[in-house]
């Protein structure tokens, strides 16, 4: 009989925190900088500079570890982990080994196969690398440090996932964790995200854990995904052909579908961690727990039980707007201002969906405010726009964030509301299209569809579509 | 002297510190971190049962800064440490991983 295997996974994960500054320095942390332009002698790791902790950043790494049920260590410290590498000026990386800020954490997951709990292992504050340009023409590299420093958590997990189902649960609940936070935006994309798979295989029913690897450069979901079946599978093709799996670090690509051993930063892991004497130790004492306490948002689970409570829309919706901490603050606020729940439901589900898919944009990204959509429902419902024109603002707005009033206004698409004007307008149709009429009057119903179009043609978009049916109905 | 550093430490920390040793100097170095072991090597003649491990000699703790951003553009001065510069980065020998 053909033997079981169990896919056994646990994930290391960076986070990018979205504080203004640096974790160690009052350097820029904005993205898109010229290079070297938000750097100083702490992140250059200039000789006798020193670095100061943000006090941001612990407040961000507290809040996400009381939010995954983890202890917090009230006695902390950084260390210095050593290696040799140019992203890194200071041939150490700030971290914490010893005593990290949260540990022992868990966090509730749902997949097909029901619920679990996946255990944080620890959840560390450390600073991000530089980025290196390797400059092929003159065969050298160039580094440049805006990067380096700036804020990163790692959430490690216990090795308690089985499956890319589980992987990817966990990460989504993280993800929408952080991000009612506002502790980062969170985007695999663009690396503020970037999760490390480790994974080995055993025999189902074995006590165990098989040799597992780490898998780096996994920058989707999908990516993930195929990643962890891609290494299931060599790795079943190595005790399977009665080879063993050694323990290293491989690189996915994504492209080719296949792994490789990765050079390691240094040929020897071994990076002689010991405290960083240019850091004082943290006291986090029970009034600083309880202000972050009591700054918790309110998390995507409450916030959708309060939905079904509170507002008339379908769970489809109710699933889609609270998996997005922006798309929930703006339909919260959008109702706020006295906009009806399932029309603000509407316009986010279908135009927002469609535009942001159009735009590749994620709903993190959204830019328009509340009270021009609040605005626009209103003209709508008064009638003052028709549909197609309130899409058109719409599309205004998500793009400008116009006032949609004014835009109105300016390009003159408001609703005549004339009824003479109308009127004429409909006789003129009803003139100039005598086959239509004819099939109408002989029971083609659809016939006045396309006298509505007419009609609509000749008003330049700015009529009620109700009216003018109403009003061909009666003149014919 | 009490530690004998062998031939395959001095080369291992030879690769965890990047440095490329000639013979004459890998003698040198086995010499010299044996003496500065021996020299460590006294302190464990203490008795630190129950002691934890300092790492600082004060009692500080708790020192923050606020998440203002207090630092210019500085690059030019920054840059005059790079042992060269092109297109406002520091050049380095190719590396990859």
């Amino acid at each position: 009989m053909e033997k079981q295997y169990e896919t056994v996974i646990g994930l290391e994960v960076h986070v990018e925190l979205a504080t203004k500054t640096k974790i160690f320095c009052g350097c820029s942390t904005a993205f898109g900088g010229a290079p070297n332009t938000h750097t100083c002698p702490v992140c250059t790791g200039m000789p006798g500079s020193l670095p100061v902790l943000n006090k941001q950043v612990l407040e961000y790494a507290v809040a996400v570890g009381l939010a995954t049920n983890c202890d917090i260590t009230r006695y902390c410290k950084f260390d210095r982990k050593n290696y040799f590498y140019p992203d890194n000026p200071q041939n150490y990386q700030i971290s914490q080994l010893y005593l990290p800020i949260c540990r022992n954490g868990k966090v509730e997951i749902e997949t097909e196969k029901g619920k679990k709990y996946v255990g944080i292992h620890e959840i560390h504050m450390e600073e991000d690398a530089g980025k290196l340009v390797h400059d092929e023409w003159n065969d050298c590299s160039l580094v440049d440090y805006n990067r380096s420093g700036v804020p990163l958590i790692e959430i490690v997990s216990e090795p308690d996932m089985r499956s890319a189902e589980e992987v990817i649960a966990y990460l989504e609940k993280l993800r929408m964790t952080i991000q009612y936070l506002g502790a980062s935006d969170c985007k695999l994309q663009e690396g503020s995200m970037r999760a490390d798979v480790n994974l080995s295989i055993r025999e189902v029913g074995a006590e165990e854990f098989g040799t597992r690897t780490e898998m780096k450069n996994l920058n989707s979901f999908k990516a993930i995904a195929r990643a962890i079946e891609g290494e299931r599978e060599r790795q079943i093709d190595l005790l399977e052909s009665g080879e063993k799996v050694i323990q290293e670090t491989r690189r996915w690509d994504d492209n080719k579908g296949e792994s490789y051993a990765m050079r390691s930063k240094e040929d020897a892991q071994d990076y002689r961690y010991f405290p960083d004497p240019d850091l004082v130790p943290i006291e986090v004492d029970e009034a600083f727990l309880d202000r972050i306490r009591e700054r918790q948002p309110e998390f995507r689970e409450e916030k959708m039980a309060r939905y079904k409570e509170e507002f008339d829309i379908p769970e489809y919706d109710i699933d889609i707007i609270t998996g997005s901490k922006r798309m929930a603050d703006l339909f919260e606020a959008t109702v706020a201002l006295g906009a009806q729940p399932k029309k603000v439901s509407n316009w986010l589900m279908v135009e927002t969906l469609r535009l942001l898919k159009e735009n590749d944009m994620e709903p993190e990204d959204i830019r328009f405010s509340p009270e021009h959509l609040a605005a626009l429902i209103a003209m709508a419902d008064k009638k003052e726009i028709n549909s197609s024109v309130a899409k058109e603002v719409f599309e205004e707005i998500f793009k400008n964030d116009v006032d949609p009033a004014k835009y109105v206004e300016e390009k003159g698409l408001k609703t005549v509301n004339d009824e003479g004007a109308l009127r004429k307008t409909v006789e003129e149709v009803i003139a100039n299209n005598p086959q239509s009429v004819q099939d109408y009057k002989s029971g083609k119903e659809k016939a006045i569809g396309f006298l509505v179009g007419q009609t609509m043609k000749a008003m330049k978009g700015k009529a009620d579509p109700g009216m003018i049916n109403k009003m061909l109905k009666e003149l014919l | 002297m009490a530690n004998i550093i062998s031939d395959e430490t001095i080369d291992y920390v030879g690769i965890l510190a990047k440095l490329e040793l000639s013979e004459e100097e890998k003698e040198q170095a086995k010499k010299d971190m044996g003496s500065m072991l021996d020299y460590i090597d006294k302190l464990s003649e203490l008795d630190t049962e129950g002691v934890e491990p300092m790492s600082h000699v004060f009692h500080v703790s708790n020192v923050f800064r606020e998440d203002v951003v207090t630092n210019g553009d500085d690059r030019e001065a920054i840059l005059k440490n790079a042992p060269e510069e092109k297109d406002g980065m520091f050049v380095v020998p190719r590396t990859f991983e």
